[in-house]
């Protein structure tokens, strides 16, 4: 694994990815005993758009290392309102820390600040593009609940815009996984993702209904289909409640079915579940702290 | 005077462009920045009989050659086409196009939420497919109608 930079899932190789989720879990099992690990280390966060999870739980995995975050604040408040570049304001704070977490809006981001930076530099999503971060704490939360071989993946909602979605695809063509994507016609998987999945050589499958696939599945993610995809408000609302699970939808699913969500949800998956077997999303959630320090980890020591 | 003499006169000194598939000759103008406005002599045949074709574009630019990322941006979109570059009525050197394995700074991306349509410093690249090119930076790909993707100057 490159030290340097983490932009996408399809840089990683399984060993890579293994490497992060054995780190992962030893941190899990014992996070205390790391709070030296990185006691000099200053995190730069750069959040050109709003973030709860991602943001907080980089915030939580340095400061479990010992180190310490700054963080630009809104962009409302920094130089970016003054109209200074991306490369300039990631330029500046690069001077400040000893590693660089961006999330911005346009697609390519992450890659174009990989080339004017030189600490470690990991992309918190851009824009439709990529999420790997994310990724690695999905794939931890697979390999605990359902192992990552052999392994039935359905993906369903916004696989057009989802840059969950797309890291995710990617990162399982490293394993024996068969995946299912399930959405409305209009937010299929972008040209780009399927041409690469059809290049690595993925067992992949499109649906437009859950109902054919689902009885098949170890996993089920769920993402949320945004309101502002959909000119009309009635083709939202069709789509929002075809492509949301309840424990009705369910019941023809595998008893060990594991179901994630990146969060936040709206309507895609009924309170009801929350209580069930089935439900993994809250634990995905906790796990983006673990892998976040283990990522961390291995990036601060290769970068020394 | 034969036939195809009339049509591909000699000229002094410039740049013919050859085996340009029937109907792109106006598209290989586009990306030389060729509209008529900076004065150069141009010729263009469209549609000629062609034996190895069926039917061919020739353009001829008077005193101008092209430069490697023109080269490069042709290669995509007239891939048969051969360059003849001219000095004193003779053909000094004649390229026969190779498909670059990326084009820097020549064509835009089509995607408007790609970085490289966010006022960066940074030059547009793209990466070269059997059958399209890349964004390296937001990963749209792009095969249909390279010519309208040429970056304004």
């Amino acid at each position: 694994m490159r030290h340097d930079q983490l932009l996408t899932t399809k840089q990683l190789s399984r060993e890579d990815i293994e490497t992060v989720l054995e780190r992962a879990a030893e941190m899990d099992a014992d996070p205390a005993s790391f709070g030296d690990c990185h006691g000099d280390a200053v995190l730069g966060l750069l959040f050109f758009e709003p973030s709860t999870r991602t943001k907080m739980s980089f915030e939580t995995a340095i400061k479990r290392l010992g180190g310490d975050a700054v963080d630009m604040g809104s962009v409302d408040s920094s130089s970016v309102k003054k109209g200074e570049s991306l490369a300039d304001t990631a330029r500046v704070v690069e001077g400040y820390a000893d590693a660089l977490v961006l999330r911005h809006p346009s697609q390519g981001a992450a890659r174009m600040v990989s080339e004017f930076v030189d600490v470690p530099l990991l992309n918190a999503g851009d824009g439709a593009g990529h999420h790997p971060t994310q990724t690695l704490l999905d794939l931890y939360t697979i390999r605990e609940n359902a192992g990552l071989d052999d392994l039935t993946v359905g993906i369903m909602g916004d696989l057009k815009y989802g840059r969950t979605v797309h890291s995710l695809a990617h990162a399982l063509t490293n394993f024996d996984a068969d995946q299912h994507f399930v959405s409305p016609e209009s937010l299929k998987l972008p040209r780009s993702v399927r041409y690469d999945l059809h290049e690595s050589g993925a067992n992949v499958r499109e649906h437009t209904e859950l109902d054919a696939v689902l009885p098949e599945l170890d996993v089920l993610y769920v993402t949320r289909i945004q309101r502002e995809r959909f000119p009309d408000e009635n083709e939202y609302q069709q789509v929002a409640g075809e492509y949301g699970i309840d424990l009705e939808t369910l019941e023809s699913a595998k008893d060990d079915l594991t179901v994630m969500h990146p969060l936040p949800r709206v309507d895609e998956i009924a309170p009801e579940v929350d209580d069930s077997d089935y439900a993994s999303y809250f634990e995905q959630a906790h796990n983006g702290v673990p892998v976040r320090m283990a990522l961390l980890d291995l990036m601060l020591e290769g970068d020394r | 005077m034969s036939d195809h003499e009339l049509r591909v006169s000699k000229i002094a000194r410039g740049t013919v462009i050859d085996h340009i598939r029937g109907g792109q000759a106006l598209n290989v103008l586009a990306i030389l920045g060729i509209d008529g406005a900076g004065g150069e002599t141009v010729s263009v045949g469209m549609n000629i009989p062609s034996d190895r074709m069926g039917k061919k574009d020739i353009v001829k630019v008077e005193d101008r050659e092209l430069s490697q990322d023109e080269v490069d941006v042709l290669s995509l979109i007239a891939p048969e086409a051969t360059i003849n570059i001219v000095r004193e009525y003779e053909v000094v050197e004649k390229q026969y196009l190779d498909r670059p394995e990326r084009v820097i700074g020549v064509l835009s991306c089509p995607n408007h939420e790609c970085i490289t349509n966010a006022d960066e410093p940074v030059a547009t690249e793209f990466e070269v497919l059997d059958d399209g090119v890349r964004c390296a930076y937001c990963e749209t790909i792009l095969r249909e109608d390279l010519a309208s993707h040429i970056a304004a100057e």
